[in-house]
């Protein structure tokens, strides 16, 4: 198994607030790796830095080494292909206020597609890798805004799909959403493993189990245990790790 | 199953034949005396909107009801003399005037927002002072603006008493209007949409542009409008700056007079006080049609962009 | 740091139910011991009624467990736990069935060949009785040192059947008991045998429950 993206030894600070303290993780490709921890413990600060979304927010600092594929994401790669590269589902679905079609060709546009045929089979073949193709189909010049929070979340990740990105990053994409939606996504990230890597961060440790290969287990800013996700929750090492996935943390 | 839908229809059927004697528990029937001051409060609203209702009719029935029977085809031709009294040059004039202050207004209003806001960073110093001083300035009466332009646009720069000098010193007073609303506008959009776009890899250029703007557009909108108000209303920052001349300008540097000017230099002299009103219809249909003409381009501009 | 205080008392609730459980059967290997030194049909009876206790005991804890997988979803030690007492109750409950099986061939030997003089049965019983109490003793004190000596007491009772298998073939040579006597007295020994591999799966499954590991491998991993 590749090591497609690998943090090491690397320490962030937003102002004198240390969010992340000398983190080594690898991530392999085809796997889907999940952060879990309690809030503020950095696994969303983590994820943000493997897309350089923490570069949006002023006074974050960040020392050590990312790298996707063997390159350096700070110094051998340009930021939107590195965006491109590693694209990103977030918490909340945050659909552009345009039309389905406009939301999922914004990417391809973004990166130079003109065509309008080429950016049709785009805009299809990631709705279809999405697995929501055939509800939006009829739906196309419609305005996204008008969706259920599930198909919006879906569609964002079609949205993220249709830049062809190698990595997937999901930050909490169903904990604004219902069981039903929930599952959906779940089954769509089960099927996208095939070809994509995935980092997921969760604050459902069930999620976690029931989709990932790899856990990493996250506290103040320390990744305390990562490793399979079998063996994390039947067989922790360490008693924090323990307390947490049962429940007896604080 | 045939069985049931007959049960079903018989239910249905009591229900409509026997009226249910309950009381709806919703009814509004049972007011208590602690609901008392809540009806007052009720009595406060409704007479709130009354009389701004009916403050606002009685302006549009009283100019209506003392313009529109003099309102006379003469009153349209294109050259003025003082017996048509026509308003079609200051028609034309304000309509000029309006798109010429307007597009220098919103162009640099739109862009000033857009560096404040999406340029630096939030809670910077610097853009809380622009904010300051633009709330100040939109403060000022617009006498000020007439005399700075006189000086500086007519004097300094030798424009004259001109089409032009009138335009910018409009343009000038409307600018901290437009600036402060796109700021706000720009601040409501969420931003989950800049974060959506830049994490497709997008540049702050085209998350600003496809994105973030168009989401603005309403909000900018309804800046462009009051902004309107302002330039067509505009009587005292004109009459130093653009000149009473009736006339619709051959260039840019010639003087004009406005709908606005138009109905004060009408009014001051006392002779045409009926055609003054006649005009100040003409005005107030003026005033409708650009707010609706600016509503349609916004929403074909929010069209268009969104593609 | 405990978050989960009712789930607590439940797992508390679990483990004493298990100890009470072994107690049970424990008091079944013991007098089925009793029963077959000395024949006494009432003992017998007492036995093979207490098998039906022991079984609603099992149904009782097996609900206990399913009720804590669905409510609570446990994971690490908590599974563990709760997914090696379900295992270990199936095995607490083949040894109550065993001790009445125990009983019935007794109570089946005509009256005058009951009294057993088979010396190495009634050792049989004491060890594996105390093997059982002390695997339940090893998962609710977490403690695999005891996991350890039920391993090397069945090691014992392996030991102790081979001499009864000798003993009763010796029997059979000196015209003692008719072959389908000696087939009995051989399925008694076999039955606490038996008992005694229940009990070291009881034990396997504490140490599950203690280190993750069973019989010497990891279970969950990839």
């Amino acid at each position: 198994m590749n090591v497609k993206l690998s943090v090491s030894d690397l320490d962030l600070y937003y102002g004198d607030f240390q969010a992340l303290k000398s983190v080594d993780l690898d991530m392999f490709e085809k796997e889907i790796t999940a952060f879990i921890g309690p809030s503020g413990c950095g696994k969303s600060t983590l994820i943000k830095t493997l897309n350089r979304m923490n570069d949006l927010v002023e006074g974050c600092r960040i020392m050590g080494k990312v790298t996707l594929d063997g390159e350096d994401i700070y110094k051998d790669i340009e930021v939107s292909t590195l965006r491109k590269r590693v694209g990103m589902v977030f918490q909340k679905p945050n659909p552009f206020p345009m039309s389905v079609f406009d939301n999922v060709a914004f990417g391809p546009r973004t990166h130079g597609v003109k065509s309008k045929a080429e950016l049709e089979e785009i805009v299809e073949r990631s709705l279809r890798d999405a697995a929501i193709f055939d509800e939006l189909k009829d739906r196309m010049k419609k305005s996204a805004m008008g969706l259920s929070g599930g198909q919006q979340q879906r569609l964002c990740i079609a949205r993220a799909l249709a830049v062809e990105p190698e990595v997937l990053l999901l930050d909490e994409p169903t904990s604004a959403l219902d069981p039903i939606s929930t599952s959906k996504i779940e089954e769509l990230l089960a099927s996208l493993k095939k070809d994509y890597t995935i980092v997921i961060v969760t604050h459902n440790m069930q999620q976690a189990l029931r989709i990932s290969d790899k856990t990493a287990f996250f506290l103040l800013g320390e990744v305390i245990e990562h490793g399979d996700t079998e063996t994390i929750f039947s067989l922790p090492k360490d008693k924090r790790t323990e307390d947490y996935i049962t429940g007896r943390f604080g | 199953m045939v069985k049931r839908k007959t049960l079903a229809a018989v239910a249905v059927g009591s229900g409509k034949n026997e009226t249910d004697l309950r009381e709806p528990i919703n009814s509004n029937k049972h007011i208590s005396t602690k609901k008392i001051s809540s009806i007052m409060l009720r009595v406060l609203v409704y007479l709130g909107v009354f009389l701004t209702v009916a403050a606002m009719l009685f302006i549009v029935v009283y100019i209506l009801i003392k313009g529109v029977p003099y309102i006379t085809p003469s009153l349209f031709e294109f050259t003025y003399t003082s017996d048509n009294v026509s308003l079609m040059p200051a028609l034309i004039n304000t309509v000029l005037m309006t798109a010429v202050a307007l597009v220098v207004s919103t162009i640099i209003g739109v862009f000033a927002a857009i560096f404040l806001v999406e340029y630096t960073g939030r809670g910077n110093k610097f853009v809380s002072v622009v904010s300051l001083a633009a709330e100040t300035l939109s403060g000022i009466p617009s006498i000020v603006y007439g005399l700075f332009g006189m000086l500086f646009f007519v004097l300094y720069l030798h424009w004259g008493i001109s089409l032009l000098s009138g335009a910018l010193t409009l343009a000038i007073m409307t600018l901290p209007l437009i600036m402060r609303t796109t700021q706000e506008a720009l601040i409501a959009v969420p931003d989950a949409y800049r974060e959506a776009s830049f994490g497709l890899g997008a540049g702050p250029l085209r998350t600003v542009f496809k994105v973030v703007l168009p989401s603005a557009i309403p909000g900018i909108l309804a800046g462009i409008i009051l902004a309107i108000g302002r330039i067509v209303g505009e009587s005292a920052a004109l009459i130093y700056t653009a000149g009473t001349i009736a006339k619709v300008p051959d260039t840019a540097l010639d003087s004009t007079r406005t709908l606005a000017v138009h109905m004060y230099v009408l009014a001051s002299e006392g002779l045409h006080i009926n055609e003054t009103y006649a005009t100040a219809v003409i005005l107030l249909i003026l005033v409708v049609l650009i707010n609706a003409a600016s509503s349609a381009v916004a929403k074909r501009m929010t069209k268009g962009k969104f593609k | 740091m405990t978050a989960r205080l009712a789930f607590d008392e439940q797992l508390k609730l679990l483990n004493s139910e298990l100890t009470n459980m072994a107690a049970m059967v424990e008091r079944a290997i013991e007098g089925a011991a009793v029963v077959v030194q000395e024949g006494d049909a009432e003992g017998a009876q007492k036995i093979i009624d207490s098998d039906g206790l022991i079984n609603t005991q099992e149904r009782d804890i097996e609900r206990l467990c399913l009720k804590l997988l669905l409510q609570q979803q446990p994971v690490a030690s908590d599974l563990r736990n709760i997914s090696a007492a379900l295992k270990m109750i199936t095995d607490l409950e083949r040894i109550g069935d065993q001790a009445a099986d125990i009983c019935e061939i007794v109570m089946n030997l005509p009256k005058a060949k009951r009294l057993l003089n088979i010396e190495h049965l009634p050792k049989m019983a004491k060890t594996t009785s105390s093997m059982v109490h002390c695997a339940i003793a090893a998962f609710v004190e977490s403690d695999i040192e005891k996991v350890n000596a039920v391993l090397s007491m069945d090691d014992e009772v392996d030991a102790l059947f081979d001499a009864a298998r000798d003993e009763i073939v010796a029997d059979i040579r000196q015209g003692g008991p008719n072959e389908s006597e000696a087939m009995d007295f051989l399925m008694i020994a076999k039955y606490f045998e038996r008992i005694g591999d229940h009990a070291e799966n009881i034990a396997e499954w504490a140490e599950y429950s203690i280190n993750g590991i069973h019989k010497g491998h990891q279970l969950y991993q990839g």
